[in-house]
């Protein structure tokens, strides 16, 4: 009987491609209007994330398509949202740099919305080939991204930087890949799911430990971080904002599919790789983050630090250890963006400084900044009850429950030693002497920082929905 | 005759090859390119060699679909090094180090 080809049901990826046509709309749009384009295109990139948005809530349906290479379920539709909010307030943040800088182009809108849909393509990745093929589109997006800048010398090095270990590390998880498919004969996650059941080889193993190689360089952990504090101090700090934010995101979803549903059968020994690079890096981004005088730098150990703490919830593999990394990201997406907001504000005689000193007296000159950064950094540092301590909360929890006890105490020590840190910044604010003030804050900025600051300091007013959504999405993943 | 284990040895030696010319590498940044070349290459000697020894047709498909991106991959990357050489006017590995890392 002949074989017929059938077109694969395109209704699970509206989003997807809304994405995928808007931006190319977008590119021709910019290419004949000209520069001039630029705030216009920005305009209509956010309002294309926010229908992405609302294509993932309320259209499409769960199930899965092009041969089960694309799946969409509550745990993809929860990890979408978040990535196209991040996506947008990225851009949306940009605004203000875009015009003070002079640095109107009309590719850096699309550029994120093309990194968005690669995002939005690896959550939603049930298979080794569309697992690759997600991961690329978003790297090569954000490779130009961090080189965006490109008569900046700075700018340039952190693009080439990024690109090669970016692609060293997309190695890695090639040849991770072809091992897994080699020893199992499938790229399916839930047909390698189901030829793991039956025992593992010792081939299958060096695969999966590439392909966590791999993914723990897209979300920096440690040992694979190297390219983070560079790349965050060279790239333009919009570009920054962005990178800290969404990707770790998309790539964390990434890494929960790949060792929940792929590697499921042998969890014992991805369990081990997840503890150690959690450890690694929580203790990195404790005493790395010490010495820093570049607040950009600062803000990658610290990105690498809450990396660490998000993995002791998946190292647990369980279902609730999920949930408490899904709640552990919605919490860190809004510290991030607000911390950034503040960041992209710190700004003397028409230059960006990014010196932690010149933060200093703060309190003085700009009072609810100061009030906003602090509450955020307290939060970062994990202290109750704001919204940072719940995100601890939650993953130590899920570490104890799954007796990983050494790895919760570990965790609350570094968040001890980690917590220096951001109380320094805070000492600099409202103890040290004023230096001269910051220039005035754009609106869209100011709308950033009260958002995530109002969510950080009255996280407990929206804990409950939150949690049962996350606890939703972690359901469909067991 | 040549079996699986050959064909995987040889991809093991150029995937090695080339993560060593990344690292060990102190002259010029289109070694490097070079070398992620070769890393990708000998992914795909894996799969196809995977693929034949499993008569099964996906692990040539993947392979395509790796040369697909590693033709972009190599476009992009070439273009950041061409502005990066605007700006420094050199593309020696010792030379990228405006920051400290």
């Amino acid at each position: 009987m002949p074989e017929v080809i059938m077109m694969p049901t395109l209704t699970p990826l509206l989003a997807e491609l809304v994405l995928a046509l808007g931006a190319l709309g977008l590119l021709m749009f910019g290419v004949f209007a000209g520069e001039r384009s630029a705030p216009t295109v920005t305009g209509v990139s956010i309002g294309l994330l926010g229908l992405a948005v609302l294509l993932v809530l309320f259209a499409g349906g769960d199930g899965t398509t092009f041969n089960g290479a694309f799946i969409q379920d509550s745990f993809a539709r929860f990890m979408k949202v978040l990535t196209l909010i991040a996506s947008g307030f990225a851009i949306a943040m940009s605004v203000g740099y875009a015009r003070l800088a002079g640095f109107q182009r009309f590719e850096y809108p699309i550029l994120i919305v093309l990194a968005t849909l690669g995002m939005l393509l690896m959550i939603s990745a049930n298979d080794l080939i569309s697992l690759y093929l997600g991961l690329e589109l978003q790297s090569l997006a954000i490779y130009v991204l961090a080189a965006i800048h490109r008569d900046s010398i700075r700018s340039t090095e952190a693009g080439l930087k990024y690109f090669v270990l970016g692609a060293l590390s997309s190695g890695m998880l090639l040849y991770g890949s072809s091992l897994v498919y080699g020893f199992t004969g499938h790229t399916n996650f839930i047909e390698i799911a189901n030829v793991l059941a039956d025992g593992r080889s010792t081939g299958l193993v060096i695969g999966l430990v590439f392909v966590m190689a791999g993914l723990a360089f897209k979300i920096s952990a440690v040992p694979f971080h190297m390219w983070t504090p560079d790349v965050y101090e060279g790239a333009p700090t919009p570009v920054t904002a962005f990178l800290a934010a969404a990707p770790k995101l998309a790539a964390m979803a990434l890494t929960i599919r790949v060792v929940t549903e792929a590697f499921a059968p042998i969890s014992m020994d991805w369990q081990q790789i997840v503890a150690f690079v959690s450890i690694a890096s929580m203790v990195l981004g404790a005493f790395a983050a010490i010495g820093q005088r570049n607040i950009k730098r600062l803000m990658a150990y610290s990105s690498i630090g809450h990396m660490g703490y998000a993995l002791v919830g998946l190292a647990a593999g369980t279902e609730l250890g999920v949930q408490s990394v899904i709640v552990y990201l919605v919490i860190y997406v809004p510290m991030t963006l607000g911390a950034f907001a503040c960041i992209l504000s710190m700004r003397r005689q028409e230059h960006m400084v990014e010196d932690i000193e010149s933060l200093a007296g703060l309190s003085r000159t700009q009072p609810m900044t100061a009030f906003m950064l602090g509450a955020i950094m307290f939060s970062l540092a994990g202290i109750p009850p704001l919204a940072g301590f719940f995100a601890k909360y939650y993953v130590f929890l899920a570490a104890i429950e799954a007796n990983l006890y050494w790895l919760a105490v570990i965790g609350v020590v570094m968040s001890v030693v980690g917590a220096f840190y951001y109380l320094r910044i805070v000492k600099l604010m409202y103890f040290d002497e004023a230096e001269a003030s910051f220039e005035r804050m754009p609106g869209e900025l100011k709308a950033v920082l009260v958002l995530s600051g109002a969510f950080v300091v009255a996280f407990l007013v929206f804990a409950s929905p939150i949690i049962n959504a996350a606890g939703t999405a972690a359901a469909s993943l067991f | 005759m040549i079996g699986l284990g050959q064909y995987l040895t040889v991809a093991a030696v150029l995937f090695t090859l080339g993560v060593f010319g990344i690292f060990l590498n102190r002259k010029n940044v289109i070694i490097i390119l070079m070398s992620i070349e070769l890393v990708l290459l000998a992914v795909n000697i894996n799969l196809v060699a995977f693929s034949a020894f499993l008569g099964d047709l996906v692990g040539q498909i993947f392979a395509l679909l790796v040369l697909t991106v590693a033709a972009a991959e190599a476009a992009i990357g070439l273009a950041i090094l061409v502005v990066f050489f605007r700006n420094r006017g050199s593309i020696a590995v010792e030379d990228i180090n405006m920051m400290k890392g």
